[in-house]
């Protein structure tokens, strides 16, 4: 009984095989079309990678300004928002065209190494030390390295005071590093490890807020994100005076000598543009109508007060 | 409880007027996913049907080291295809690395394993009847082969509706390979839903997170909604 039905099955074989091709045909075309549109190189559009720390990403600086180069040099910008340290591997590694971080002594090393080149400040602001408005560690005030020293000293106690780290290896995460340097303690062997009440979220800065005010703990973070995130924080800035908080932004190309397809026209297109007059004017006035102050300073005309010389925050790259 | 009503609501609402955001994510998430799923069907399916009806030394330990792999970790992948595409790696020099390709090669490699283990199970479920009179009536071996998948159709329906739920489901090595990139055109983008959502979790955007979720439980479920309702028909 089953017989006859194979046999009239096998019969018809031809449309079957014609069917079976058919499939196969209009899946190859559905996979070509979206090959074709997946495709990322447009004919005439440059494409732009950049890696760059989460901040300048997670306030919308950069949501803010791309459009506008994009469409100055018909150009289309890819940003990878990682954190200084993952940004500074993918410069590395050869995946991007230009940097933009905030950590001067990583900087310095990678363009030592050979890896970076021309780099620019195009802005600057502050860390802030924050925490929730109970303050228990009762930090308000104080000096950057006596807060961390008051926070470790209470949290060690086993009092309810908990300090939440980037702990990525981000710019944010270096700076509170060299805060603990400063108030005398090995990162390594007295904060990390040293008890429950130093927790490492290994995240952005965004991310990182959001963390620390489940936790209602204090946290390291620029003032930027800090502001960006505030309306949806418990948190308060309770130290922001200090040398050491001072933060630094940067942008540079990455070597095409270390890795020659590296789009520098657009690299350097866009690292000039970041130091002109127009886009100094949309970085200090970024955000002060929506938080009722700058999230950022150009650092045009600041280069004496931020420690770095006038060709990097004015030269453009020839 | 009043942010995740008025998240759900704002939610509803982002789905309803069809925000362009959300149906971008949605459309590029679909485009990845079906592509890897296709990509996955064709390697697979002629795959297990060798493997299926093959005889050759270390068969067994071969379907054993498949199905092993249908726990292959999301990130693991990742962290593979990064390490392979990434500029200094052996196909640096394709640059693919932050592209939709990346994804849909991730998501291939993270989904061949499942399809092609349950393509398996399912032409060893065929009638043996069947296999038998088809043999007997003298059938070649493509009009076999035919036969044996139009017979297994269903099952083989299912296997893609597991790949595609698998990879359209997976954050892991998106974010890894992908970069989670909302560039200004929709085919430079590297965000789908998985990646999105988890973003703008962290960024406290929850409202836009649930309304994303929405839309993946939504495509997920579909998915096998169809297939079961075709099974049933």
């Amino acid at each position: 009984m089953h017989v006859s039905r194979y046999i009239n099955l096998i019969i018809m074989h031809r449309r079957i095989i014609f069917a079976v091709a058919a499939v196969m045909v209009a899946l190859m075309l559905i996979c070509g079309c979206t090959g074709t549109t997946t495709d990322p190189t447009p004919v005439e559009k440059q494409q732009l990678r950049i890696a760059t720390t989460t901040s300048l990403y997670d306030t919308k600086l950069l949501d803010h300004i791309t459009p506008i180069f994009e469409e100055k040099y018909n150009a289309e910008v890819l940003i990878v928002s990682a954190g200084t340290g993952k940004a500074i591997e993918y410069g590395q590694r050869g995946d991007v065209d230009v940097l933009m971080v905030h950590d001067r002594a990583r900087e310095d090393a990678f363009i030592a190494d050979g890896y970076g080149i021309n780099r620019r400040v195009f802005a600057y602001n502050y860390f802030v030390l924050v925490g929730p408005e109970s303050d228990p560690a009762e930090i308000k005030g104080m000096q950057p390295e006596a807060a961390f020293t008051a926070i470790r000293e209470k949290g060690m106690a086993g009092e309810d005071v908990v300090f939440v780290s980037r702990g990525d290896a981000s710019g944010t995460h270096s700076k509170e590093k060299a805060i603990w340097k400063g108030a005398g303690f090995n990162y390594s062997t007295d904060v990390q490890g040293s008890g429950d009440w130093y927790q490492e979220a290994g995240t952005g800065m965004g991310a990182t807020l959001t963390l620390t005010n489940e936790k209602q703990a204090y946290t390291l973070s620029d003032i930027g994100t800090y502001l960006a995130y505030k309306g949806d924080l418990d948190l308060v800035a309770l130290v922001d005076e200090g040398d050491i908080l001072l933060n630094v932004y940067c942008a540079m190309e990455i070597n095409p000598e270390k890795y020659p397809d590296t789009n520098t026209t657009v690299a350097k297109d866009w690292v000039n543009f970041l130091i002109s007059d127009d886009i100094q004017k949309e970085i200090a006035s970024f955000g002060v109508d929506q938080y009722g102050q700058p999230l950022f300073y150009a650092a045009q005309d600041d280069w004496e007060k931020i420690g770095v010389t006038e060709a990097e925050v004015k030269d453009p790259i020839a | 409880m009043y942010e995740i009503v008025e998240g759900f609501l704002e939610a509803i609402r982002l789905i309803v007027t069809l925000d362009p955001d959300v149906m971008a994510i949605a459309a590029r998430s679909i485009a990845i996913s079906l592509t890897a799923t296709i990509v996955a069907s064709l390697i697979a399916v002629p795959l297990g049907a060798a493997i299926n009806f093959g005889t050759f030394p270390g068969r067994k330990s071969l379907i054993n080291l498949i199905q092993t792999l249908y726990s292959l970790p999301t990130v693991i992948v990742g962290l593979l295809i990064f390490l392979l595409i990434s500029r200094v790696g052996p196909f640096g020099f394709m640059r693919l690395l932050f592209t939709p390709t990346a994804m849909i090669i991730a998501q291939t490699v993270l989904i061949l394993p499942i399809m092609t283990g349950l393509t398996i199970s399912a032409l060893s479920g065929v009638d043996p009847v069947i296999r038998d009179t088809l043999r007997s009536l003298g059938a070649t071996r493509l009009q076999f082969l035919v036969n044996i998948l139009k017979e297994a159709r269903f099952a083989i329906l299912a296997t893609v509706a597991v790949g595609f739920g698998r990879a359209i489901s997976e954050v892991g090595a998106a974010i890894l390979v992908g970069g989670n990139i909302a560039a200004s055109s929709f085919a430079s983008s590297t965000r789908v839903l998985t990646t999105a959502i988890s973003l703008e979790t962290s960024m406290g955007n929850i409202s836009q997170s649930i309304a994303l979720g929405l839309v993946l439980l939504a495509i997920a479920l579909g998915v096998n909604l169809a297939i079961t309702t075709v099974q049933h028909r």
